[in-house]
């Protein structure tokens, strides 16, 4: 069975169609709970978002700031295992039709083997995957697994990064490119930082494909104002933070995080 | 002596890496790509600077009237006797400018951040050695200086966090994870991320993405080259083996590298064994790590079969990592250097022999090279020549040694 990058194209292309940003959501796998979990994704996409990336919890989270270092610590803590994280991607596209992606460290995916993870998520009917911490230059054995098997490989760039490594990366990414709007780890701000519409123009100088801008995105406003320039906005420790402050009530989190992709999904249509 | 002795002796041919930084199957560069830009300058630094005879003239003179090079070698006969009677010579790192190996490194990268023109230095620290180096150099330099350190580590090295904070450095106890030394690197990578742009992020240890292996390796060469110089001076002969402790292995890069086109002179990294290699507590990762990619390299890791990095344990802090540098995996592999695991007991046994025997404490790091040259001189007997690195000294560990012997007033006998 091959993977849905293709579903993954159309949700990024239908959002432009609508002359609007895309609302894609970060939760890890295996957060409060694995059952809970694969609810919290399907309550994002009840809210609006278009794409989830499913976070495959690591040991050594290196971007990621205190509030995704915590859900990592718990789901970790609970034996979260990956088989866990293909169960969350197959239950939740399963559920909803829409696209789903695995975000971790390229740890984990090299020690279970590039192909193997590749063909199991690919299975599990993800759209594709992003490694953070795999430069372009080490990343040729993971791309033609993901390539073989229908996923994108997804690219993270940054202020830091030059024109002409740039032009590199998007040239060996496909499904989107991910724009850090910042130098730091995961984790929401105050505001957004004005280099993410330097960078997200810098990038587009380079490539056809849609240029979405994470890190630091918390609420309605900000995601408007990213929605501005970007062709999409992920979201990821406001919906873990969500979840952390319903406490134990389960229901109350998938509550609140239906309503922040609610939030934020008006937020991705203003474009102020 | 030379009148004018070079130090800095970056390694002039062969082993260096690959200009992806591979020895071998091992290292690269595995980092997010907002700090490549940052990388790739510290390697574009120090190719300039080892080209640049200015530099070199600089950081020969600290180590020479700073750091006080050469360090001496001492013949230990008294110590020796308990090592089936070989002749065992320890290379006195713990005599260098703030008590260990890590000023050599410290310095050339304290230079380098000039260069640059970055005027913030982070580091990580486990026993706090690396530490203190770097709050040294940033004292002299005046450099605005971060160190991360474990909670756990802050507690047991306790000593040298005073230091550091004396020494005008904000010293950041790290409550994640294991809260030891590979959760300080977790966090002074964030900070790193985070203000990359004034700050150079001053790698303790021959592991990270390249170019540190070799970057660190090379400030530590003039251990092996001194040492080796110095013995066949003393001797007339080289070693049979050159040993050294190993966590992230800097000190033992440093010793081996020398010897590395010695056929004869057995290369032994000694790593720490906790409370036994077959209890699961321990850090003895080249002896019972697999291949894996942590804080940037590929190398050994301890890790479980789905890639998590699993909790080391060692009474040692400095060396108490799941990771290790991948020139280290490359010469396990290749067999050029043997690795053997050390258990706490007997690097405690180790310490307090060298302490009463030769009037010298070393710290427990360097203590788990002693537990290792005691076995292999009992392993070859007397017509045995050792080379020991001593990479530091005790003080910072007086503590744990009080506590690990009943030393404190009131408390139980000796073990």
């Amino acid at each position: 069975m091959s993977g849905t990058i293709e579903l993954l194209q159309e949700a990024l292309a239908g959002a432009k169609a609508e002359n609007r940003a895309a609302l894609i959501a970060y939760l890890p796998a295996g957060f409060p709970t694995v059952d809970g979990g694969i609810e919290a994704v399907k309550a994002a996409f009840d809210g609006g978002a278009d794409v989830v990336e499913v976070g495959l919890p690591h040991s050594d989270p290196v971007l990621d700031g205190p509030v995704i270092q915590t859900a990592d610590d718990i789901a970790l803590k609970n034996g979260v295992k990956i088989a866990d994280v293909l169960r969350t991607v197959r239950e939740a596209h399963a559920a909803t039709g829409k696209p789903t992606l695995v975000m971790t460290y390229w740890n984990p995916v090299d020690r279970y083997g590039a192909e193997r993870f590749a063909a199991e998520l690919a299975a599990a009917g993800g759209a594709g995957c992003i490694l953070p911490d795999l430069p372009v230059e080490e990343s040729e054995g993971w791309r033609k697994a993901a390539e073989q098997h229908g996923l994108a490989t997804v690219f993270v760039v940054a202020p830091s990064s030059r024109d002409e490594r740039l032009a590199k990366i998007t040239a060996a990414g496909s499904g989107f490119v991910y724009a850090a709007s910042l130098m730091g780890v995961t984790g929401t701000r105050a505001s957004v930082g004005e280099q993410a519409g330097e960078l997200v123009r810098r990038t587009r100088a380079t490539t056809d494909l849609p240029v979405c801008v994470g890190l630091g995105v918390s609420n309605a406003e900000q995601a408007a104002e990213v929605a501005a320039f970007a062709d999409g906005v992920i979201v990821g420790s406001a919906f873990v933070q969500r979840i952390l402050d319903a406490g134990g009530d389960e229901a109350a989190g998938l509550a609140a995080v239906r309503a922040l992709a609610a939030e934020l999904a008006e937020g991705v249509r203003k474009r102020v | 002596m030379p009148e004018k002795p070079d130090f800095f002796l970056p390694d002039p041919e062969g082993l260096t890496p690959s200009a992806e930084g591979y020895f071998g199957a091992f290292g690269g560069k595995f980092i997010p790509e907002a700090l490549v830009a940052a990388v790739d300058e510290v390697a574009a630094e120090y190719e300039k600077a080892k080209a640049d005879p200015a530099f070199a003239a600089e950081l020969n003179e600290l180590m020479a009237n700073y750091t006080g090079r050469p360090s001496a070698l001492t013949e230990v006969p008294r110590f020796a006797a308990e090592a089936g009677g070989a002749r065992v010579f320890l290379k006195r790192e713990d005599l260098n400018h703030t008590g260990s190996h890590k000023i050599n490194n410290v310095l050339g990268q304290a230079l380098l951040t000039r260069r640059m023109g970055k005027t913030r230095v982070i580091a990580e620290t486990g026993a706090g050695q690396h530490g203190v180096a770097t709050a040294t150099a940033c004292a002299l330099f005046g450099l605005e200086c971060t160190i991360y350190m474990g909670e756990v580590d802050t507690e047991r090295q306790a000593l040298n966090v005073a230091r550091m904070r004396i020494l005008g450095a904000e010293v950041v106890s790290v409550t994640s994870g294991s809260r030891t030394l590979k959760d300080a690197i977790n966090e002074a990578f964030r900070d790193w991320v985070a203000n990359v742009d004034r700050t150079h992020y001053l790698f303790g240890t021959v592991a990270g993405p390249h170019p540190f292996p070799a970057l660190v390796r090379d400030f530590h060469r003039v251990i092996g080259v001194e040492a080796r110089r110095q013995l066949l001076e003393r001797t007339g002969r080289l070693p049979d083996a050159a040993v050294a402790c190993v966590g992230g292995g800097s000190n033992a890069m440093g010793l081996f590298h020398a010897f590395l086109p010695d056929a004869g002179v057995r290369l032994v990294g000694c790593e720490p064994a906790g409370h036994g290699v077959e209890t699961g507590e321990h850090a003895a990762t080249l002896t019972a790590g697999d291949p894996g990619i942590l804080h940037g390299s590929r190398s050994y890791v301890l890790q479980d079969e789905e890639g998590q990095i699993t909790e080391p344990y060692s009474i040692s802090a400095g060396l108490d990592y799941p990771g290790v540098g991948p020139e280290h995996a490359y010469l396990k592999d290749t067999g050029r250097a043997e690795y053997r695991a050390v258990t706490d007991d007997a690097a405690m046994q180790a310490l307090r022999l060298l302490s009463r025997t030769e009037g010298i404490i070393p710290a427990i790091e360097s203590a788990h090279a002693l537990a290792g040259a005691l076995e292999l001189g009992r392993e070859l007997g007397p017509e045995a020549l050792l080379l020991v690195n001593l990479s530091g000294r005790g003080d910072k560990d007086m503590d744990t040694a009080a506590r690990y012997f009943g030393l404190y007033d009131g408390e139980g006998a000796d073990k």
